[in-house]
């Protein structure tokens, strides 16, 4: 359990929900997709706050701490995402009668 | 430490399984379910990086709020039979993905982390779980923190009182945000004015 294989698995994650959200046609599958890409970056930051960060504990011990405020700011930034996220799909579907991303094609032209 | 690594894995398992089915999945809704798995495995290596309060919080808001919302907006829309389609960018996404993927390894594995000194590792887990513990002076002193001064200090760094003091600004603009993102989904579902009923 080295600070570098949490690296990977979080890179790993972030990968998935990169494919995720570029290769698929519905809305929902997408947003799923960026949620993956958010919580890999939280891993990120909480594994960094753990392990690294020598040159700041000198002269504050709560400067450990940055890493999780950060993480608490991406879940509650994540949170606003979704609600608006999913008003604009029901939006969407309103206008569109579907969620496909493909036949979001309104402003092409 | 062998346990931990027991539980690393099995944790790693769960959430690149998970996750590879949420993104392959035929059927939405499985892989909403699946997202589940992946957020509760996440919360899980929280708890593995000693910050307890952010696994509660994960618990709480992605599996509670979040993932119930998708699951929600999932049975809301009828594009649900028609499954987990890929777009016509499979293969550059794919291509794509995997090149950062190798680079993103590769500068994990690659860069010369400057880690934390080992005497140093049991006083900033103390510190990390500070915010859903009271910690005692037997506590920090069975810890290796014997000076009193230092026990002041450990026992006034928690995530609560930072989110209170030094990161008050960010903390105010995101709940502002909050805000705005309540009132602008209200205002994105609200049936437009000239739209007919029913």
């Amino acid at each position: 359990m080295s600070f570098e294989a949490f690296m990977i698995v979080a890179a790993v994650l972030f990968c998935i929900g990169l494919y995720g959200s570029l290769a698929r046609r519905n809305v929902l599958a997408v947003l799923m997709s960026i949620e993956l890409m958010f919580n890999a970056v939280n891993i990120t930051l909480v594994a960094m706050a753990k392990y690294l960060a020598p040159a700041a504990l000198q002269d504050d011990i709560s400067s450990v701490l940055t890493g999780q405020v950060f993480a608490v700011f991406i879940i509650t930034v994540a949170a606003a995402e979704i609600a608006l996220g999913l008003g604009i799909v029901f939006a969407m579907y309103r206008t569109h009668d579907s969620v496909d991303l493909t036949e979001a094609t309104s402003l092409r032209y | 430490m062998l346990f931990q690594d027991v539980v690393f894995w099995m944790l790693s398992v769960m959430a690149i399984g998970g996750a590879l089915g949420v993104v392959l999945a035929p059927d939405l809704f499985r892989a909403a379910l699946l997202l589940i798995v992946v957020f509760i495995a996440v919360a899980g290596f929280f708890v593995l990086l000693s910050a307890e309060f952010l696994a509660v919080v994960q618990v709480l808001i992605y599996v509670g709020a979040i993932a119930i919302l998708i699951i929600f907006a999932v049975m809301l829309t009828r594009d649900v039979q028609r499954g987990n389609l890929p777009n016509r960018l499979q293969i550059p996404a794919v291509v794509f993905s995997a090149l950062l993927l190798a680079a993103l390894v590769t500068v994990a594995v690659d860069t010369k982390w400057e880690f934390l000194p080992a005497d140093q590792q049991a006083r900033v887990e103390l510190v990390q779980t500070n915010s859903v513990t009271t910690l005692t002076g037997e506590l920090l002193t069975e810890e290796g923190i014997t000076g009193p001064e230092e026990q002041a200090e450990v026992q006034e760094a928690g995530l609560a009182d930072l989110l209170i003091s030094d990161y008050v600004l960010p903390f105010e603009a995101v709940s502002v945000l909050l805000l705005a993102a309540l009132i602008g989904a209200l205002v994105l579902v609200r049936p437009s004015p000239g739209a007919e009923k029913g």
